[in-house]
């Protein structure tokens, strides 16, 4: 016991493992952002009455969640960036290290957008058909009926899977090590080729950071569902 | 394709014609940004006969994607099976009497519910290749069936709680008042009901095992991903390549997904047009229970992981 807790002290003095599970949350935050808008987006050409974006947003959502995740991120790094040339950073001494972060973020986001439409359309299902008559009954259009009774119920009808949603994103940050992204993933990694006898105290310590990481997710997820879900 | 027409009004003359026009405007976005993105790729010379070629020789598909495809399918199969079989262990475990096992069951189940994926691949992967407890070359493949077993496993063991759970209590009452002892009315009663009424989600767990073979990708499994950028590398044609490995994953999950569709349909007539049996609420089908705005419940959402 003794020397794994030395073992767990050579680790955090010889690794920037904060630094490492920073970019994990990083990650989590500009690609949760990003994803929610995308999202948000694709969910209203989702419902719309204009059946070419219907369509559309459909065979989106079908096609990016049916590939792997990895997949995604490496048309991203390789495709993107090492085929087409496109760079989403400006030129500098970070040049390389913005660059697949970015490019991690725009893969995380376009993959986890489908989720999101998906977890806002579960939403827009718990409203009941009655409101939205009553919407309509009142005059309201389309984007009235939408904007005034439908999204408000239904963000807050999916706040639970929204909040399934952002724990997968978090966990799937750890894919952008195929991009290139230092992480969580990337410094064990590192850490068993350097100190092979020790993966298991390795793996304790990246493990106890992504349940600190995950657990209050869960938990805020609760408690925002207990507090904001709409009553019936 | 759900309905949503409820949410506006069935469109009258005027309407139809703006609908028309939106259409048209809509189509003609959607259409500019394939148009712009095929144009890009074309100016890349990526739409060249070279860069397309080798996906019409044999060699291509026997030496590099049907291998890829067959080691994907295969880790797949080993960990559908082992989640099945660590999904209902768990499961039951934790719906068991002793407080003790229930326990160990909800931390073990938290635990791998919470540690990505990929991150528990990578520990068995290392500890396995470097202890030599199996030969060095299918370590991977140890590694990413293992790693998807733990995941999928505690994901499907909380389907079997959830699932028992939203069962009437009528029905553990009668196994009991028919003398059936704990563990039987669970086995016998229960769970073939709440497997029953799984089985869609179970199918759509699949597509997310499958999706997460891809992850071996980074273990250095030779899996459909790692295969066609071999073979892009090899032919410098990497975007065409994992195109195309894309599509395949496409057909399989697809299959697969529409798979899940049908079966609540299947089950149904199979019990003679009685209604479905309880959706599994919680993270599976969230808000089944409210009432719903499109017909039929929302395809169920494969988590993503």
């Amino acid at each position: 016991m003794v020397t794994f807790f030395d073992d767990v002290r050579m680790l955090f003095r010889d690794f920037d493992i904060w630094g490492a599970f920073w970019m994990n949350i990083k990650l989590t935050f500009s690609a949760g952002v990003l994803s929610f808008i995308l999202g948000l987006i694709l969910v209203i050409m989702r419902v719309s009455p204009v059946s070419s974006l219907r369509r559309a947003a459909a065979i989106y959502v079908m096609t990016v969640r049916n590939i792997p995740l990895t997949l995604v991120i490496l048309a991203c790094s390789l495709g993107l960036w090492g085929q087409l040339g496109i760079k989403l950073a400006p030129k500098g001494p970070d040049f390389l290290a913005t660059n697949s972060f970015r490019l991690a973020v725009l893969g995380l986001s376009v993959y986890t957008a489908c989720f999101v439409c998906e977890s806002l359309r579960s939403g827009i299902n718990t409203v009941a058909p009655g409101q939205i008559e009553a919407a309509r009954s009142i005059g309201l259009g389309f984007s009235g009926v939408m904007r005034f009774v439908v999204l408000p119920q239904a963000i807050r009808g999916s706040i639970t899977p929204l909040g399934n949603t952002l724990v997968a994103l978090a966990k799937n940050t750890t894919v952008a090590q195929a991009a290139g992204v230092v992480q969580a993933a990337s410094f064990m990694i590192m850490a068993i080729e350097q100190h092979g006898s020790i993966i298991t105290t390795i793996f304790a310590v990246v493990a106890a950071g992504w349940v600190i990481i995950v657990l209050p997710i869960g938990l805020l997820t609760t408690a925002l569902s207990r507090r904001f879900g709409v009553a019936r | 394709m759900n309905d949503y027409s409820i949410l506006f009004d069935a469109p009258g003359p005027k309407g139809k014609r703006r609908e028309r026009i939106a259409n048209v405007v809509g189509l003609a976005v959607v259409v500019a940004i394939a148009v712009w993105v095929i144009w890009a790729l074309v100016d890349k010379n990526q739409f060249t006969a070279a860069k397309w070629k080798p996906f019409l020789e044999g060699d291509s598909w026997t030496e590099y994607l049907l291998p890829g495809v067959w080691a994907t399918l295969k880790a797949a199969f080993f960990a559908v099976i082992g989640s099945a079989v660590f999904g209902i262990g768990f499961g039951m475990a934790r719906l068991s009497s002793s407080r003790i096992v229930r326990a160990v069951a909800t931390v073990v189940v938290e635990f791998f519910r919470a540690v990505p994926v990929l991150i528990l691949m990578i520990f068995f992967w290392y500890l396995l290749s470097n202890s030599g407890a199996v030969d060095g070359e299918v370590s991977p493949l140890y590694a990413v069936v293992i790693g998807l077993v733990l995941y999928n496993g505690s994901v499907v063991a909380e389907l079997v709680r959830s699932g028992v759970d939203s069962l009437p209590k009528g029905q553990t009452e009668a196994g009991w008042a028919i003398g059936l002892t704990r563990g039987q009315t669970l086995r016998l009663i229960l769970l073939p009901q709440a497997l029953r009424a799984m089985t869609p989600s179970l199918v759509a767990q699949v597509v997310v095992v499958l999706k997460d073979t891809g992850l071996g990708y980074i273990v250095t499994y030779p899996e459909l991903l790692r295969q066609a950028r071999l073979l892009g590398s090899s032919n410098a044609n990497l975007l065409a390549a994992l195109m195309v490995a894309a599509v395949l994953f496409l057909i399989i999950n697809v299959t697969l997904s529409l798979l899940a569709e049908k079966i609540p349909d299947w089950l149904r007539k199979r019990r003679g047009g009685g209604p479905t049996g309880p959706t599994v609420a919680g993270e599976i089908a969230p808000g089944a229970t409210a009432p719903q705005l499109a017909p039929g419940a929302p395809p169920a959402n494969p988590g993503i992981a």
